[in-house]
């Protein structure tokens, strides 16, 4: 197991104020996998991601990703180490073009610093060259290259959800973490990021993907986790889960959970 | 602009663009000079505004970060300038070795500012700034005592003019029937100074530090999760904006021989920031713009303002120094409700404003 698993999370654990963010959450990532991670609204699957990330401390527990513990980085170092992500709410560059939202993602595998950009020396010169090239490349994989010299926020609501992914791709992530990518997509598009997350699993990358579309966890996903109020409910595979009654029970509201009967 | 300096699509229009604009600088002191040597003197100044205000655009324009005390560097750098070349402390250093020292020395002060203010934005950074620019200069007011360091509001004088070997510029000199002042002759090496900076700023601009500074502007927590180190960044920016204040501060003390904490009130940061914001902030043509056309309006406007009033009245009916600023505000006023982006906005900010705001 040791030499499949990506990402160990172990008991983490994040309080804000009273509200139990989430509590002694553990599971495991393969390499390879497309991982799913469900739950309610409020359930702490942001959460999880922003402490995972970096943006939040834990108050508890600990990541191991590829084989070293994650603990309290930045999250700059976090994207350093190989995670790269997206966010609920998309966060792009909005005033830059497109392309240079990727060429950015760039930044953490790259070196120039003031000397190189000030003198533009050889090295520097063709660094800036293989940066802009390759954030052509992501730009085009994800399908955006027709607006590559858009501004960021003119590109379509779908266009800017794969921008953001194409960005998070330059940071050449061992995991991709993407949150709700889905959310506000109509079927179409929808389909089409199914086969884009297919082909980035396909190209070696390592997907973990919160969403509310169930129908895309379901035909996607490897494995899935479901949170509820911040505690790992069920683990496994889609359908496993999906006949799950706890699932159910947190998704339908309760009433068909046999220990509520008579309670009402 | 960029267009217009865009050797690749019309080479010839362009290069002659060019030209013009270096013949034009070439021979504009001489026709400053013929109407008088303080003309000189303001261009020579309005080349140090241009310097500062491209200094505080790295901090402002580019990585978003606002700040209203950057004059605090324009004096650390003059003040260094002065102590190491003035009968103060008898020291009299080349200025080749002190402009360095005080780049540095102001770089040291910008990273100073910008460590303890690393999580503020906004509004808030925009006051602890204040409160620094206002710190420094009431330490150089303040610190004649116990130990006479910056000569407290006498300030400091005497300060020696730039020199190499025996080539001085502040001497008068006539050279091939050309009578070249001191103001002239400051002003060809602040030109060139300028062109550097100039190339410097560009080149900054469009690197993988631009960006990221940029990246900084527009969202920095995307910017953290891409992987820029934010902190690294932003004092980056603070120490390079805090660089270019210092040299034009040495530069300052050098053609004024005489400093005092005066000369960094509260006011100057507001005119550099009023600089970039009216040029354009983040576009270093529109900076430079903005930074030449209100170091110039308000001298051309101190010298019009009493001749016009003689005319039309036949005396003077209000003071020149108050309807100057009032004219003064009045333009600034106008010019950000016709052009609220600056006169030559960046490209992404003019966009920006003219494209409603999503929801």
């Amino acid at each position: 197991m040791s030499t499949l698993a990506l990402l160990v999370a172990k008991g983490i654990t994040k309080r804000f104020g009273g509200v139990q963010a989430l509590a002694d959450v553990g599971f495991t990532i393969n390499h390879g996998e497309i991982y799913g991670l469900i739950g309610p609204n409020g359930a702490g699957k942001t959460s999880l991601f922003n402490v995972l990330t970096g943006i939040y401390l834990p108050d508890g527990g600990e990541f191991t990703f590829d084989g070293d513990p994650l603990s309290n980085l930045k999250p700059n170092d976090v994207a350093a180490r190989g995670i790269a992500r997206t966010f609920q709410n998309i966060r792009l560059f909005g005033n830059l073009s497109a392309l240079e939202n990727v060429m950015i993602g760039r930044h953490v595998r790259t070196k120039a610093g003031v000397w190189g950009a000030v003198s533009r020396n050889a090295s520097a010169r063709a660094e800036e060259a293989a940066i802009h090239k390759r954030a052509y490349e992501l730009i085009d994989y994800v399908g955006v290259a027709k607006r590559a010299n858009s501004l960021a926020k003119h590109l379509a609501y779908g266009d800017q959800r794969r921008l953001e992914i194409a960005r998070a791709l330059a940071t050449e992530p061992k995991l991709l973490a993407l949150d709700e990518p889905a959310a506000g997509m109509n079927a179409t598009e929808t389909s089409a990021l199914k086969r884009l997350l297919e082909d980035i699993r396909r190209d070696g990358t390592t997907i973990l993907l919160i969403e509310h579309d169930m129908k895309l966890v379901m035909s996607i996903c490897d494995r899935v986790l479901v949170l509820d109020y911040g505690k790992k409910i069920a683990e496994g595979s889609a359908s496993a889960v999906q006949n799950d009654p706890q699932v159910i029970a947190a998704y339908l509201g309760g009433e068909v959970t046999l220990n509520l009967k008579g309670t009402a | 602009m960029r267009s217009f300096f865009d050797t690749s699509k019309n080479p010839k229009l362009a290069w002659a663009g060019v030209a013009l604009i270096v013949v034009t600088l070439l021979v504009l002191p001489w026709a400053l000079a013929s109407m008088g040597t303080a003309w000189v003197r303001i261009t020579n100044i309005a080349i140090l505004y241009v310097f500062l205000a491209l200094g505080l655009n790295i901090v402002v324009g580019f990585a978003g970060l606002l700040d209203l005390g950057y004059i605090a560097f324009y004096a650390v750098g003059a003040y260094v300038y002065a102590l190491l070349a003035s009968p103060h402390f008898n020291l009299h250093l080349p200025f080749w070795l002190i402009l360095p020292i005080g780049a540095g020395v102001a770089c040291m002060f910008g990273v100073l500012l910008g460590a303890p203010t690393l999580k503020l934005r906004g509004d808030y950074l925009a006051i602890v700034t204040l409160g620094f620019g206002e710190i420094i200069r009431i330490f150089l007011n303040n610190l004649s005592q116990p130990i006479n360091i910056t000569n407290g509001p006498q300030g400091i004088y005497m300060i020696d003019p730039f020199r190499i070997g025996d080539f001085n510029f502040a001497k008068r000199e006539t050279i091939l029937g050309l009578d070249f002042t001191g103001p002239i002759r400051y002003y060809y090496f602040f030109l060139v100074v300028m062109v550097i900076i100039i190339v410097l700023n560009l080149r900054l601009q469009d690197s993988r530090i631009g960006r990221a500074w940029e990246a900084i502007r527009e969202d920095e927590v995307a910017a953290r999760a891409m992987g820029i180190n934010t902190r690294n960044i932003k004092l980056l920016a603070f120490a390079m904006g805090a660089s270019f204040g210092g040299v034009a501060g040495g530069m300052f003390s050098a053609i004024q021989g005489f400093i005092s904490p005066e000369s960094f009130v509260l006011v100057e940061s507001v005119m550099v920031l009023a600089m970039v914001v009216l040029g354009g902030m983040g576009n270093i043509w529109g900076v430079i713009l903005g930074a030449v056309l209100l170091s110039f309006v308000p001298e051309v406007l101190r010298y019009t303002v009493t001749p016009v009033q003689e005319a039309l009245f036949g005396r003077t009916l209000l003071d020149p120094e108050v309807i100057r600023m009032l004219l003064f505000g009045l333009a600034l006023v106008l010019m950000m409700l016709f052009r609220p982006a600056g006169i030559l906005p960046s490209a992404v900010r003019k966009r920006e404003l003219e494209t409603p705001a999503k929801p």
